[in-house]
């Protein structure tokens, strides 16, 4: 029986075979899955903000920001029998919903979260194999460990697989 | 200490009558425009997780439109007003009497387009409006935006400025419908209202509530 492990907002998972793992409307949060090809385990962090030195509140909720968030998936999936320099990445998401006049930075959300997670996958030598970020659509996306393949709904460009 | 951990359910109540307020008025300037009875829920206020958001909007795969208003000045947040996008195109096809008005088709009129990001700015300009002059406090919307997509990569949008703060958001969700006699083209629109967090203390004070007591 495959089921398909549900992601929310600022929240993150796993998944084995034959389990599939999906987030659903990824605006300008960042969907980061990370996985080993060998040993077939993968995880999925849906991001909303770059950096948790941003933090504003005490407490920070880890899976929330690019850093902690990548950080958390890395020790999960090494303490689960994957290897370091097996792990790879794929991400989507980061679009700008909405086009504004306005150059406030926090409207530029999208593009920053994809930024810092690029930088954050580089840091901890994680090879990025695909990507579908940008744009201005909001995107679902379902990765299945076993065929490694990212697939990617939107409303006005349909179904496709990376 | 967070400001969610402090919130009762008085405190809510008051969210409610803010969210009556609103999309009352709002209400009543739809039903100018349609000239058509518009009906109007009671507001549900809602503390949320990020995580459990998408819970909230429900279904994947429903397409909405949205227009989105930032709000400035004493009690800065973000504004929503939402509807499923084929009883968007048909509000629109309504207004305009132009029946080939899809929203779902990427090459649909710019009159179209440019009629739906006015309708929300007039029906979200009326819900603040209403909600400035109970309050006396200055709210000001920033020009609208649109967007056709999923509730959830939408609403996201909203939470971001929230989430440098804290971990949860209130959201004051309320359903206006259009009454029709036969049911068959029955528009539900939501309006989201979704204050940052210092100004829910600005909101209650101005309605002569201390969130301290």
């Amino acid at each position: 029986m495959t089921n398909v492990i549900k992601v929310g907002m600022a929240d993150l998972n796993y998944a084995i075979p034959p389990d599939k793992i999906r987030t659903s409307g990824l605006g300008s949060c960042v969907g980061i899955i990370i996985y080993d090809d060998t040993v077939k385990i993968c995880g999925l962090a849906h991001i909303m903000l770059p950096d948790s030195s941003q933090c504003r509140s005490k407490a920070v909720q880890r899976s929330k920001y690019a850093d902690t968030a990548i950080a958390d998936l890395l020790s999960y999936l090494i303490k689960n029998g994957a290897k370091p320099s097996r792990l790879k990445a794929k991400i989507a998401g980061g679009a700008q919903m909405f086009k504004f006049s306005s150059t406030n930075e926090i409207m530029r959300i999208g593009p920053r979260n994809v930024e810092a997670v690029k930088k954050f996958l580089k840091e901890n030598n994680i090879k990025i194999l695909s990507e579908d970020v940008g744009g201005s659509s909001g995107r679902t996306i379902e990765f299945d460990p076993l065929t490694t393949i990212l697939n990617i709904r939107t409303v006005n460009k349909g179904v496709k697989d990376i | 200490m967070d400001f969610v951990e402090k919130i009762k359910p008085e405190h809510l109540d008051i969210l409610k009558e803010v969210g009556n307020i609103g999309a009352g008025h709002a209400a009543t300037a739809l039903s100018r425009l349609l000239n058509k009875t518009i009906d109007m829920n009671v507001p549900a206020v809602k503390v949320v997780s990020f995580s459990e958001v998408h819970d909230l909007l429900g279904g994947n795969d429903a397409v909405v439109a949205a227009i989105f208003l930032k709000i400035e000045g004493d009690v800065p947040g973000n504004m929503f007003f939402m509807l499923p996008v084929n009883e968007a195109s048909k509000l629109i096809q309504q207004l305009t009497g132009d029946t080939s008005i899809d929203f779902m088709d990427s090459s649909t009129s710019e009159i179209g387009i440019s009629a739906l990001t006015e309708t929300g700015n007039i029906l979200a300009g009326s819900y603040l409006s209403a909600l400035s002059d109970f309050t006396s406090l200055q709210l000001l919307p920033t020009p609208p935006a649109l967007a056709i997509d999923m509730p959830m990569a939408i609403i996201s949008y909203g939470l971001i400025e929230i989430s440098q703060a804290g971990d949860f958001a209130i959201l004051i969700d309320t359903e206006i419908n259009e009454i029709e006699v036969n049911d068959s083209t029955r528009t539900t629109g939501h309006f989201f209202l979704l204050p940052d967090p210092d100004s829910f203390e600005k909101l209650f004070k101005s309605l002569g509530v201390n969130v301290n007591d």
